[in-house]
């Protein structure tokens, strides 16, 4: 029984989820103390309802159409996170993915509205778009030296500028607010089909293909990072430039083809959310949109494994949504901002927690000489459990 | 013009303050890409200071006192980085990705709760603090002097004269350069990057007060510092990470972002009718291109961004 549980220890995905988990508790657990610093009152009631989202409506149908908003928000923000796991594989580090994201809303409502094209042309441009922002920080990176984090960050401000002056024009911005055309009255043909999906989720409209879609992608990503050998040439390029240059490979264009792959998930991420009428795009908006920074949140929470930031994203989604759905006449909805943005922080400790754990076992190992002399299974359990 | 020229002057002073801050961090050896983070929460320290102050206090008063508390707490906030990246060897990018997110929520959910505290129907996240601003400022004809411009000035002084002319300044680059050589002749590599990282925290969070008074009486902290920290790294790139150089640097950037400020007020850009979002991409643009240029050659401290390990070779 013992050898079962360590050998389930040494596992490098359990302690990839571990560690996850304490990054989860720690951050919730911060998130507490300051709720409750705010008003030891409802600070517990408030933490719940961030942590159950969905859960805490009151019907069946409100809860399957809650669970059907933060599913639509998830897509995107899946697509986001696998565009930053993506380029991390590679030793890149895309924070631009706002901006790639911001490309793709750009593009991808434009289409939609002012040349009419139905959605799947309009996720194709979204996508293009996204990848060119991505592949100016890519050239930029691999010919003019210019750090990915940097460059990244001011396309972010460049792009939200620039989309919010395209999306001013005429043909597509709304006359009577900031925001664009509502697509069921502007083109319907550009909404993302919901294929029945919706039926299963209260009627709610947003659920659609794209959900199932973004899970996909994820697949995608995994298979082409692990199973490929161009997957396999990114990531020794990521591992080490030098190394995959004198080995053949062209590793400046790797440099730019991940950054470029890594712009099209963000822009395909901001078509999962925009073309589905989830929500219009407001052109006064003034800072970058949230869903790329929650990308990085999400992407090391799932152990910067593709598969893994599925889950993460609807976690990390999902706090955000039960975030707006606290008392909010007594604690602010940006306390799910502060947990995930904790979450990150505490990510950069993986190395240091697993560290700890592989030290741990280390020393159950060799642990104390008459455990070792002691043959018999329960007396070894009896022993760990001792420990604890 | 005059307006212009103000406006160029105090930005630059942010853009200089915040750059040497980087600088003095990555000559110790660590990245600091948490200086946007660390302005946000200077400013954070600042703004409450200037808001909870009582309406008679005398104006010098006023003057030391936000600057202390901006300066404490951006320190504070600067060890996250430090703990992080000099103590546990963690990857530096993502520390000071996170402490620039972490700043904003912050910042936002304490003004937040402290707004409603005071007064339970306000869920606004500004801060109001028109009357202790004045106390900053000092009309000469129409020029709005500002006494943190003579901050800034004095401290590039002080960065300068601390960077190439004291054993510390030396030894610090030393740790930056080659950790592993420095520590054989007897520096502590850990003390002098928590140094760096310090002294980076208290010229980030001067910065981040600099910054939100410059041209306006409210801050609202859900908006962060707007990319100000990144582009003060581009400025320190630029400056090739010289404090003279960074200086140069910061006075060009700073024109750029002032123009957004002022553009209307200038007959023949008024006249061209560029939209105001051009004005507001400039400052972006411009450091993206200028960064295209020069990082190529770039003379970044060698061992930065790596974590010093005593036990690599």
């Amino acid at each position: 029984m013992m050898k079962e549980k360590k050998s389930l220890m040494k596992n490098p995905s359990f302690q990839s989820i571990l560690t996850s988990l304490i990054c989860i508790v720690l951050g919730l657990l911060i998130g507490y103390i300051v709720l409750l610093l705010i008003n030891p009152a409802g600070a517990g009631e408030a933490i719940k309802t961030i942590l159950i989202n969905f859960l805490s409506r009151t019907s069946g149908a409100a809860k399957m159409k809650a669970l059907g908003n933060t599913l639509a928000k998830t897509a995107p923000l899946l697509m986001c996170a696998l565009s930053i796991c993506f380029c991390y594989k590679v030793g890149l580090f895309n924070i631009g993915a706002p901006g790639q994201y911001e490309a793709g809303a750009c593009i991808g409502l434009y289409a939609a509205l002012a040349w009419n094209l139905n959605w799947c042309l309009c996720l194709i441009l979204a996508a293009v778009a996204g990848g060119i922002i991505g592949a100016i920080s890519g050239v930029l990176k691999a010919y003019r030296n210019v750090n990915e984090v940097i460059s990244g960050i001011m396309l972010n401000w460049i792009m939200l500028y620039l989309t919010n002056m395209v999306l001013s024009t005429k043909a597509v911005k709304d006359p009577a607010s900031p925001y664009t055309i509502k697509l069921a009255s502007g083109n319907p043909n550009a909404v993302i089909p919901s294929a029945g999906l919706n039926k299963l989720f209260a009627n709610n409209t947003t659920v659609t293909i794209a959900i199932p879609l973004a899970i996909l992608f994820a697949i995608l990503i995994w298979v082409i990072l692990s199973k490929t050998k161009f997957g396999y040439e990114l990531r020794a390029t990521g591992f080490n430039k030098e190394a995959a240059k004198y080995a053949g490979m062209k590793e400046k264009q790797n440099i730019i083809v991940t950054l470029a792959i890594g712009g099209a998930l963000a822009g395909i991420g901001a078509a999962f959310l925009f073309l589905t009428g989830y929500q219009e795009w407001s052109t006064t908006q003034t800072s970058v949109p949230g869903m790329g920074f929650n990308g990085i949140a999400a992407t090391f929470l799932g152990g910067l494994h593709p598969i893994g930031t599925i889950f993460a994203s609807f976690f990390i989604q999902s706090i955000t949504d039960g975030g707006a759905l606290i008392n909010k006449s007594v604690y602010p909805s940006q306390i799910s901002d502060l947990i995930s943005s904790l979450i990150i922080y505490l990510c950069g400790f993986v190395l240091f927690f697993k560290f700890a754990i592989n030290n741990w076992i280390g020393r159950k190992d060799k642990g104390g000489p008459n455990v070792n002399a002691e043959p018999v299974k329960d007396g070894a359990a009896k022993s760990e459990g001792g420990e604890k | 013009m005059i307006l212009l020229l103000q406006y160029t002057i105090i930005f630059a002073s942010v853009l200089c303050l915040v750059a040497l801050g980087g600088c003095f961090s990555e000559h110790s050896g660590v990245i600091n890409l948490g200086l946007e983070g660390i302005m946000v929460m200077g400013a954070l320290g600042g703004a409450v200071t200037m808001f909870l102050l009582p309406a008679g206090t005398s104006k010098i008063v006023i003057v030391l006192l936000t600057t202390l508390f901006a300066i404490i707490v951006g320190m504070i906030y600067s060890c996250l980085l430090g703990v992080a990246c000099i103590n546990f060897k963690a990857d530096q990018t993502l520390i000071g990705t996170a402490m620039n997110l972490l700043a904003t929520a912050a910042a936002t959910v304490f003004v937040r709760a402290m707004n409603t505290s005071i007064s339970p129907d306000n869920v606004s996240s500004s801060i109001q603090y028109i009357e202790p601003k004045k106390a900053f400022l000092k009309y000469i004809g129409s020029f709005e002097f500002n006494w943190f411009m003579v901050m800034a000035v004095i401290l590039l002084i002080v960065a300068y004269v601390l960077l190439y002319k004291t054993k510390f300044g030396l030894r610090l680059m030393a740790c930056g350069e080659n950790p592993q050589a420095a520590d054989s002749v007897g520096i502590n590599v850990y003390k002098m990057r928590w140094a760096g990282v310090l002294i980076s925290g208290f010229l980030g969070g001067l910065g981040g007060i600099v910054y939100i008074t410059a041209g306006v009486s409210e801050w609202k902290f859900e908006m962060g510092v707007a990319g100000f920290g990144f582009l003060a790294l581009a400025v320190m790139i630029f400056g090739q990470w010289k404090p003279t150089n960074i200086a140069l640097a910061a006075l060009l950037f700073g024109l750029f972002r002032a123009l957004s400020n002022v553009y209307t007020g200038i007959p023949f850009l008024a006249a061209m009718n560029i939209p105001s979002t051009v004005y507001n991409m400039l400052p972006y643009i411009i450091s993206l291109i200028v960064l295209a240029f020069t990082s190529k050659n770039s003379r970044a401290p060698k061992a930065e961004g790596i974590p010093y390990d005593k036990g690599m070779r």
